[in-house]
């Protein structure tokens, strides 16, 4: 029996605009530090039948917990303190452990945002898309198997006969995340909860996977929470969107109603994030020359003829998504990775290709900020000790010459002293990018590499933390490299592009000229992939390139 | 979080605070240390205390012939005395120190062996690496308990001999405990960055990665205190740990062994007095590991 069969035979009458849930004064508190604090503060939210409603905010906002209790599920360290969530006539925080388990993977499914942690490494994919089904005696394991391969072909996962076939790291992050897509949808839910499922893919990968889920959400007229911090993605997969903001609800609209004319001040700060643009100034002597690099990580060749330059005091972004070889440019440029053939210059005269034989002096003057402020920052030491460290270790500076450069440095980034004798645990995610920033400014650097700096980070923190280093760049006359795949950012920070793709440079120039057309191909699809503001966007783009998302 | 030290000054002044917050914080810890960890720690302090003490505490001479052989308890000698004679509670006392003595030295040795030769694999990497890893692997090939009494056989068996292989064969457990642990943190981003300034191997090694391992480390160092323990232990009831006429739990075991057939309890002490301190530093290991996994108990 097909799925679409079993559709009519199960819900002859579902039609659209009947409630399907409606949480009604939902409280919420985690618990930290032994003490119990509310996460959501009274939150209603109403689903109706086919309708697609989209969750936004920053991090902490509740959005994910939100998602979890209208499945009638609060995590561990979590517990629902009030209020109510109706499902199709029963309440869910009523019902009872079995029963909610009962309608769990059969009626409400929830897709996670990483489904590379989310799936069992050990079992094939197709065993963990029919184990819902199979487990709750919905249908035979041969049956289920077929509406498996079913949903790989809809969700266009390539070789759909056989892809289930395979383990999980034997698939691309994209193809895992429509495989769970596929396992959410086994037993066709009425509901399904999609927490950030496209947040850690590239912009040419979220494409398709947003394309996907929208074509089989549509098809199968089922009922979703689209949980995203970014705007743009929800508004291609939203009717309805609902702001957040520290468990409270900001506002709600339709969703064009709500990108045309949002009310709220928080709603139109998120909005105008977006608008952050730099004048491209040119530069004069380049401090940077990267001439025709080739690298490789042992047999496996990364860089391919590889030139960029880096003017002083400008920023330079490097753009590519992942696999492309922008980190490994930067480890090529720090010294980590010594280069096959070619040749790297700075300030004039040529770098010393392996990081141990270049002096200190040349250390001090090339620094590096990282993707992942958690990791970045060693975690046993205090922010006195991470940020004094280079300056007794580079300029000698020990006691007060030490504590008053210590202070000089907070006070750049915007922090205080009473930040010294914290540990980086004890810092907000934005609070240790700029500890991070510090530690790389502290020894008067000439050239910064930024990696991804603020990919981790909240749209609003993210902003705060561009404006910083715009600032520190006019004031100090830092150059920057910038890697990132978000383009946003490069139209936020950039003097130059540098378009990178399978280990070459395929385009690069100012950043007037890499953005108007004509493009590159490549460059072209990477544009092109940014979801923007507008909720025909995507439907738009897939019929301009006249597929419904391509297999990859 | 320390007080906000109003004027900072010189680097002596700025690690007061710190070490002034650590020793509040580790008295909380202690105050919501479960009943078994309390325990451990009463029983190990006393252990110490006894072998620190040994010579004032203690009746008579660890070596000591004081009465007839085998007496029986109570009397002048509580605990009765041994086949030579001597007062089994002076050995016991005494014995204390030098097993426990002996034990920490090893465990010690052995720490410092695998944990840095651990981190030098760890960190570096390649070769030096695999060369360290395949040399330990065939040292764990044999058997340590065989392999120790071999080599003991061949280099003889004075106390320094003991603890140097003890701890060599040993430190093998320890070095593969602190690479695994290790390579975890090399790859973090920070520890790149502290190579990116220039960072020498020692700063790397002690200031950015061993504050980050230390916890399993803890954990495993009460673990192997407690197998070296018994490895001494065994070795003097073969007759290759500590020689007589020093006194040594193992040894006492073996030496009073047939008091057993005569229904006598007193072989059991020693072997009892082991029996207990393994226990106690277990107990102490399960809550520094509970306390440090980061696992909490939900719900």
């Amino acid at each position: 029996m097909s799925i679409s069969e079993r559709t009519e035979q199960v819900r002859p009458s579902a039609g659209a605009g009947e409630t399907l849930l409606e949480i009604k004064d939902l409280r919420i508190e985690g618990q930290s530090d032994e003490r119990w604090h509310a996460i959501v503060k009274g939150v209603d939210l109403t689903l109706r039948r086919g309708e697609v409603l989209g969750l936004i905010g920053e991090s902490g906002a509740g959005k994910s917990t939100i998602g979890l209790a209208a499945m009638g599920y609060a995590r561990p360290g979590c517990r629902i303190t009030g209020g109510s969530v109706r499902f199709d006539g029963m309440d869910l925080l009523k019902i009872g452990e079995e029963k909610r388990r009962a309608l769990w993977g059969t009626r409400i499914a929830y897709v996670a945002q990483s489904a590379a942690a989310s799936f069992n490494p050990a079992h094939k994919l197709i065993g963990q898309c029919v184990e819902a089904s199979v487990g709750h005696r919905i249908s035979g394991e041969d049956e289920a198997k077929r509406t498996a391969v079913d949903l790989f072909r809809r969700l266009r996962l390539p070789d759909a006969d056989h892809i289930g076939y395979r383990y999980p790291h034997q698939v691309s992050g994209g193809q895992l995340q429509r495989a769970m897509t596929a396992m959410a949808m086994a037993c066709r839910p009425d509901l399904i909860i999609f927490d950030e499922p496209t947040t850690a893919l590239d912009v040419t990968t979220q494409i398709e996977v947003l394309a996907a889920i929208k074509n089989v959400v549509r098809q199968f007229h089922t009922a979703a929470i689209y949980i995203s911090h970014d705007l743009a993605v929800v508004a291609q997969m939203a009717d309805r969107v609902m702001v957040l903001r520290y468990g409270e609800l900001v506002e709600e609209a339709p969703t064009r109603e709500m990108l045309t004319n949002p009310q709220q001040p928080y709603t139109k700060s998120l909005w105008a994030v977006r608008s952050l643009r730099k004048e491209e100034e040119p530069g004069q002597d380049q401090i940077l020359r990267v001439d025709t690099v080739d690298a490789a990580y042992g047999v496996l060749k990364v860089l391919h003829g590889v030139s960029i330059q880096v003017p002083r005091g400008r920023t330079v972004a490097v753009v590519g998504e992942s696999g492309s070889g922008k980190s490994t440019l930067a480890r090529v440029i720090t010294g980590l990775l010594p280069p096959l053939s070619g040749s790297i210059s700075f300030d004039g005269k040529p770098l010393t290709p392996r990081l141990r034989n270049r002096d200190k002096k040349l250390l001090q003057r090339i620094q590096m900020i990282y993707q992942m402020p958690d990791t970045a920052l060693n975690p046993r030491r205090r922010v006195r000790d991470i940020l004094g460290r280079p300056l007794e270790h580079h300029l000698g500076l020990t006691g007060s010459a030490r504590h008053t450069r210590l202070l000089e440095l907070l006070k750049m980034i915007e922090l205080d002293e009473r930040f010294l004798d914290r540990f980086p645990s004890e810092l907000s995610g934005g609070q240790k990018q700029r500890i991070c920033i510090a530690r790389a400014l502290a020894i008067n650097p000439e050239l910064i590499i930024c990696d991804e700096v603020t990919s981790a980070l909240d749209q609003l923190v993210a902003e705060e933390i561009l404006k910083l280093l715009l600032r520190l760049q006019k004031e100090l006359g830092v150059s920057y490299l910038y890697i990132t795949h978000d383009l946003a950012t490069v139209k936020a920070i950039a003097d130059e592009i540098v378009v990178m793709h399978q280990g070459r440079v395929v385009e690069s120039g100012s950043k007037t000229q890499v953005l108007t057309p004509p493009h590159h191909a490549y460059t072209e699809l990477l544009l092109s992939s940014v979801p923007e503001m507008d909720p025909d966007w995507l439907d738009s783009l897939l019929a301009r390139r006249g597929m419904p998302a391509a297999a990859t | 979080m320390s007080a906000d030290p109003a004027e900072v000054v010189s680097t002596a002044a700025e690690l007061v605070p710190q070490r002034w917050s650590a020793l509040p914080a580790a008295w909380r810890a202690l105050k919501r240390a479960p009943p078994s960890a309390w325990f451990g720690l009463i029983v190990i302090a006393i252990y110490f205390g006894f072998a620190i003490l040994a010579p004032v505490i203690a009746p008579y001479g660890e070596a000591e012939i004081v009465g007839g052989a085998y007496d029986e308890w109570g009397g002048d000698y509580l605990l009765g005395t041994d086949q030579l004679g001597r007062d089994l509670l002076s050995r016991l006392i005494f014995g204390a120190r030098n097993t426990i003595g002996i034990a920490v030295l090893t465990t010690s040795l052995s720490f410092t062996i695998g944990g840095v030769l651990g981190l030098f694999a760890a960190i570096l990497g390649g070769w030096i690496d695999q060369l360290l890893a395949r040399a330990v692997d065939i040292l764990m090939a044999i058997p340590q308990l065989i392999f120790a009494l071999m080599l003991l056989s061949i280099f003889g068996s004075s106390i320094i001999n003991l603890i140097l292989i003890i701890a060599v064969l040993d430190s093998t457990r320890v070095f593969r405990l602190t690479r695994a642990v290790a390579m975890n943190v090399v790859v973090l981003d920070f520890v790149e960055a502290a190579r990116l300034q220039g960072e020498k191997l020692g700063w790397i090694m002690t200031r950015e990665i061993l504050p980050n391992i230390l916890p399993p480390l803890v954990a495993e160092f009460g673990l192997r205190f407690c197998f070296v323990f018994l490895t001494i232990a065994a070795l003097s009831f073969l007759g290759l740990g500590i020689q007589p006429p020093t006194a040594d739990w193992g040894s006492m075991v073996r030496e009073n062994a047939t008091l057993i057939n005569y229904g006598d309890v007193t072989p059991l002490l020693p072997a009892g007095c082991i029996a207990l301190l393994t226990v106690a530093v277990n107990f102490v290991v399960d809550w520094f590991l509970h306390k440090t996994s980061g696992l909490r108990d939900e719900h």
